[in-house]
């Protein structure tokens, strides 16, 4: 097997997998990552310090490692699925044991460079474990008790780790990527009608089990005015940024909100609402499209696959990278509860970086080697 | 093969599965577009507006006081530079320790100290703390010198009261103090314009023109950082500068006045007699407005009002005194206006041993051994009690109720300009029935007829009813506040058209008069009574005749007063102690009212002295004083009046 791939490996020329390469896939990727070094820029009030150096310095890494990582080929992903997603469970684990605390959670571990969230990786993890998964099951199969509980185990056991972090947000983000890719597989609606159902009925009692903090955010998503100095500090203050921005923005370095410290989270999760205050609706609308081209070229990326893999992990990342987006964007807006998502990309944070351009890598396999059959 | 069909199978499906969740993408990538449009085009004003109440917080800056002068454009409530240190609370990190620093370097009472400690409890964390209003020169140097170590700490130009005549004008002008809760509620001026350590009138002057005085408060606005800290300074609206008043008062006669009265407790009044103006209104005791400024001290306030001769009280407009024989040439004229005598009629003084009796009551003349046969000139003259016992008989209380209300007495002068103003009482068989509810006696009418029992003047009524006797008798508006809408010379043609004017049938009942109308019905009756008054301080034997001016230009007429405290028993008559011999607070209340100069009248006025004795010894002589400088000062103020009607 080792032999027929490598055998394979011989037919792409170097010429022709610079040829495959998607450059304006590149193109949108480094646009939105200068936005967002920007972006970051402006959180410091056009001070080039700590923020922004490192998070353009992490920009750049990560990206010329999307870059070098595209050259993998996919099949090499394929083969190693199940070891990913098991270093993953491992290195949350591993949390548990060795994590760093920070307002109230431990999510992270000190890898000395930095401080690795492997819930993020996580998060493509997924994807890829399932991408192998379904790659294997007859499509007769899938709809048997048997095929449809090994996935929902894999799923539950990383997202039970997240939750207890505790981290709603990233715990719903990798269930939504998990549950888009079993729904892209090809599970029949019904499942999906009655477990919507079952959750919908035990709702209460989940809330039940929710911290304290939890709760309330919920309650004030409802309500943001019940608490406005406290819980619904943060969306009453985003959207009041949002809101100001008008239709041209307030102008670069001019966010009143940002710069004033009425705003919370501005390098992470509220990012969006920095951005939005300073560039309004059109800049806004300008985001949102660059990240909408991202996702279309990725979903293009795996129409032109040839392998079942390819196409379920880019359909997947592609959904997946949609939900982290619409989370955060609907969240600042106050469309959902805060639960702590980042936006890719944009927000500061090297584990979200760094999972977001692994996941990119990927995709890009899946390009430059997308004639590649993927062996049983 | 069959993996071959089943991976197009999957591949079908996936297409499929995919299709439905780019729709589903599609469409919440509508909701947030039709959000983002909701919150950033159609509610951008909502946020815009909230946004800016983020980031922008104003600060009121204190508004300046107008400034309060005499006629004559003297300064009397003035605004001076003082020396201030506040404390900017968003900067303190220790207050405790910031005070102990403080207290330190400028000397800080304990008391003081509470006060801080109980303002601070009510202000904001980004309010900045008066922490002294008014540092001397030393204190503020020393403050500048340690101000590095004081986090905070600001020293602070600022402006506040002064009034450079202290004691002198404190019943006119008044004095100010900081605005209490129940100011703020009662003047919207001041609700308005409020700050922290805004001072507002309390009494006086200060108080009934505040909100012109008071001015607009500025506004700094600033843009704060979320945890309120300033950042930048985004507008400032200056604040203005309340209206500046000038007042009818003659400074340099009120300071004589207030001289006159030094060591004694009374009143002095000066008015124009045709324009009302009040040219002097002096009150003695007096106190100093400036300590009350910056809060006056418990000590210092003790002092004052504790003071048995009351300096609080303004006497002029405020104390009730009996008029005595001032009431006089009002009653002689009430008895000519209404027929009851002519100037023929006689009343015999036969002394102590032959009193005015009545229904076995007596009524004695204060002069032991009598008047003799008195005619109304004579009478009014040497003020003889019998003849006006009798005339008072004749004439009946509620006809002589009726012309004192006529001529000012029984109202408030100022009408509602101070409200400590008091009306008095000018007493009828009515209002006998309405307040006490008892009939009224004919022995009553006869006292009242000397000035005595119930009827109650202030001293500023008396000085109004000399005024509008002096002008001819007609109805003038006495003022403090110098009014250009009111002239001289529109005045005096009004009131030359009301004396050709024919008389109605009901000039003496009862009924409402306008400003300048005339008053009497026959004016040789006034001319008689004014040319009594002169008698009585022009010739011998008359009450004021020791007081008067031999120099033509300085004469004047007036009439003398001497108002009872207590019922004189049969005893004390006999006794007949000298003044010194009674205890203080049972001797008489000296009046005297006079106008000048006689052949033109232009000016009157009234002294009241409490305790002093007799109106002849104790208030006349102080209008000898008095009425000379005004007159001396009269050419002076023709002159300002004539430019500051000239003034457009």
């Amino acid at each position: 097997m080792i032999l027929s791939t490598s055998l394979n490996s011989s037919s792409y020329s170097f010429f022709d997998k610079l040829k495959a390469v998607d450059y304006f896939l590149i193109i949108i990727v480094a646009i939105i990552g200068s936005i967002s070094v920007v972006s970051i820029y402006s959180t410091e009030s056009g001070n080039f310090s700590f923020y922004t150096k490192n998070h353009l310095t992490r920009f750049l890494v990560f990206f010329s490692m999307f870059l070098v990582l595209s050259f993998v080929r996919v099949s090499v992903w394929y083969r190693q699925a199940y070891i990913f997603y098991i270093l993953g469970i491992l290195l949350l684990l591993l949390v548990i044991f060795f994590g760093i605390s920070a307002s109230g959670s431990k999510r992270w571990i000190n890898f000395f460079i930095m401080n690795l969230q492997p819930s993020e990786l996580m998060k493509i993890a997924i994807i890829v474990c399932f991408a192998r998964y379904y790659h294997r099951i007859q499509s007769s199969d899938i709809q048997s008790y048997k095929y449809l509980l090994q996935p929902i185990i894999l799923l539950l056991i990383p997202c039970y780790l997240v939750i207890t972090q505790p981290d709603l947000g990233t715990a719903i983000l990798i269930a939504g990527s998990g549950l888009a890719i079993i729904w892209l597989a090809g599970l029949n609606l019904k499942y999906f009608v009655y477990s919507g159902l079952i959750l919908l009925v035990s709702l209460p009692f989940a809330i039940s089990f929710l911290k304290p903090y939890q709760k309330s955010r919920i309650l004030t998503f409802f309500n943001p005015d019940r608490d406005p100095l406290g819980a619904g500090y943060q969306i009453i203050q985003s959207k009041i940024a949002i809101g100001s921005g008008g239709f041209l923005g307030k102008g670069f370095l001019q966010g009143t909100q940002s710069y004033l410290e009425f705003l919370p989270e501005k390098h992470t999760d509220f990012i969006f609402t920095l951005f939005s205050e300073e560039f309004g609706f059109v800049g806004s609308m300008v985001l949102i499209l660059l990240y909408a081209l991202l996702i279309y070229r990725i979903i293009r990326i795996g129409f032109s696959s040839r392998s079942f893999f390819a196409k379920l992990y880019c359909f997947g990342f592609a959904s997946g990278l949609f939900l982290y987006i619409f989370v955060n964007i609907a969240m600042v807006l106050g469309l959902l509860p805060i639960v702590g998502a980042p936006l890719p990309i944009m927000s500061y944070g090297g584990s979200s970086m760094l999972s977001i351009m692994l996941g990119l890598s990927i995709v890009m396999s899946c390009k430059i080697y997308s004639r590649d059959p993927i062996g049983n | 093969m069959i993996k071959k069909t089943g991976n197009l199978n999957k591949n079908k499906i996936i297409s499929r599965r995919l299709f439905v969740l780019v729709a589903a993408k599609i469409g919440l990538l509508g909701v947030v577009t039709s959000r983002l449009y909701n919150l950033q085009i159609s509610e951008k004003q909502k946020y815009e507006v909230l946004s800016d109440k983020n980031r922008i917080r104003e600060w009121k800056t204190p508004p300046q006081r107008g400034i309060i002068t005499d006629y004559f454009n003297n300064v009397i409530a003035d605004n001076q530079r003082v020396y201030q240190v506040h404390l900017s609370l968003e900067e303190v990190s220790n207050f405790n320790n910031s005070i102990f620093k403080l207290k330190n370097i400028i000397s800080l009472k304990e008391d003081e100290i509470k006060k801080i400690y109980e303002k601070k409890e009510k202000s904001n964390p980004w309010d900045t703390l008066i922490i002294s209003e008014n540092l001397s020169w030393k204190e503020f140097s020393k403050l500048n010198l340690y101000l590095h170590e004081l986090e905070g700490a600001k020293p602070v130009l600022s402006t506040s009261r002064y009034y450079p005549y202290s004691n002198d004008l404190v019943h006119v002008v008044g004095y100010v103090g900081d605005a209490t809760n129940k100011d703020i509620q009662n003047k919207k001026k001041i609700e308005e314009n409020f700050v922290p350590g805004l001072k507002v009138g309390k009494i006086g002057i200060e108080n009934s023109k505040d909100t012109d005085l008071i001015g607009n408060h500025g506004t700094k606005r600033y843009e704060v950082n979320a945890s309120g800290k300033k950042i930048s300074e985004i507008s400032y609206n200056k604040e203005t500068q309340g209206e500046n008043l000038r007042t009818t008062i003659d400074l340099e006669i009120q300071r004589l006045a207030q001289e006159l009265l030094k060591n004694k407790a009374g009143s002095i009044c000066v008015m124009d007699i045709y324009t009302g103006e009040v040219i002097t209104m002096a009150s003695s005791p007096t106190y100093d407005p400036n300590k009350f400024t910056h809060g006056i001290s418990t000590k210092d306030w003790n002092e004052i009002k504790n003071n048995k001769l009351r300096p609080l009280l303004n006497k002029s407009l405020a104390g009730l005194y009996s008029p005595g024989s001032t009431i006089k040439p009002l009653v002689a004229l009430a008895a000519l206006e209404y027929g009851i005598i002519d100037t023929k009629f006689k009343v015999n003084c036969k002394g102590h041993d032959h009193p005015y009796e009545l229904y076995g009551e007596r009524y004695h003349c204060w002069k032991k051994n009598g008047h003799g046969l008195m005619s109304m000139r004579n009478a009014i003259k040497q003020s003889c009690d019998i003849y006006f016992y009798e005339v008072a008989r004749l004439l009946g209380v509620d006809k002589l109720s009726l012309i004192a209300k006529r001529y000012g007495l029984g109202s408030k002068v100022l009408e509602d300009f101070f409200s400590e103003e008091k009306k008095g009482i000018v007493p009828s068989t009515k209002w006998k029935k309405q307040v006490l509810e008892q009939s009224w006696y004919l022995g009553e009418t006869v006292i009242t007829g000397i000035g005595q029992g119930y009827i109650q003047t202030t001293p500023l009524q008396l000085c109004l009813m000399t005024a509008q006797l002096a002008n001819g008798g007609f109805k003038i508006k006495p003022k403090l506040i110098y009014d250009k809408e009111i002239d001289l010379d529109k005045i005096k043609s009004k009131i030359e058209s009301e004396k050709n004017k024919s008389v109605s049938q009901n000039i003496l009942k009862d009924h409402e008069f306008k400003h300048y109308e005339r008053l009497y019905r026959n004016s040789n009756n006034l001319k008689l009574v004014l040319d009594a008054m002169y008698g009585s301080t022009n010739e011998q034997f008359g009450t004021s005749f020791r007081s008067r001016h031999k120099e033509d230009k300085y004469k004047f007429a007036g009439k003398t007063g001497t108002s009872q405290v207590k019922r004189i028993t049969d005893q004390d008559r006999e006794l007949d102690l000298d003044l010194e011999e009674i205890e203080y607070k049972s001797r008489d209340h000296a009046l005297f009212i006079a106008f000048a100069p006689y052949d033109k009248p232009r000016y009157s006025l009234s002294v009241l002295i409490e305790h002093g004795g007799s109106g002849s010894k104790a208030a006349a002589p102080l209008a000898n004083k008095l009425i000379k400088k005004i007159l001396d000062r009269h050419e002076l103020r023709e002159k300002i009046r004539k430019d500051l009607k000239n003034i457009v």
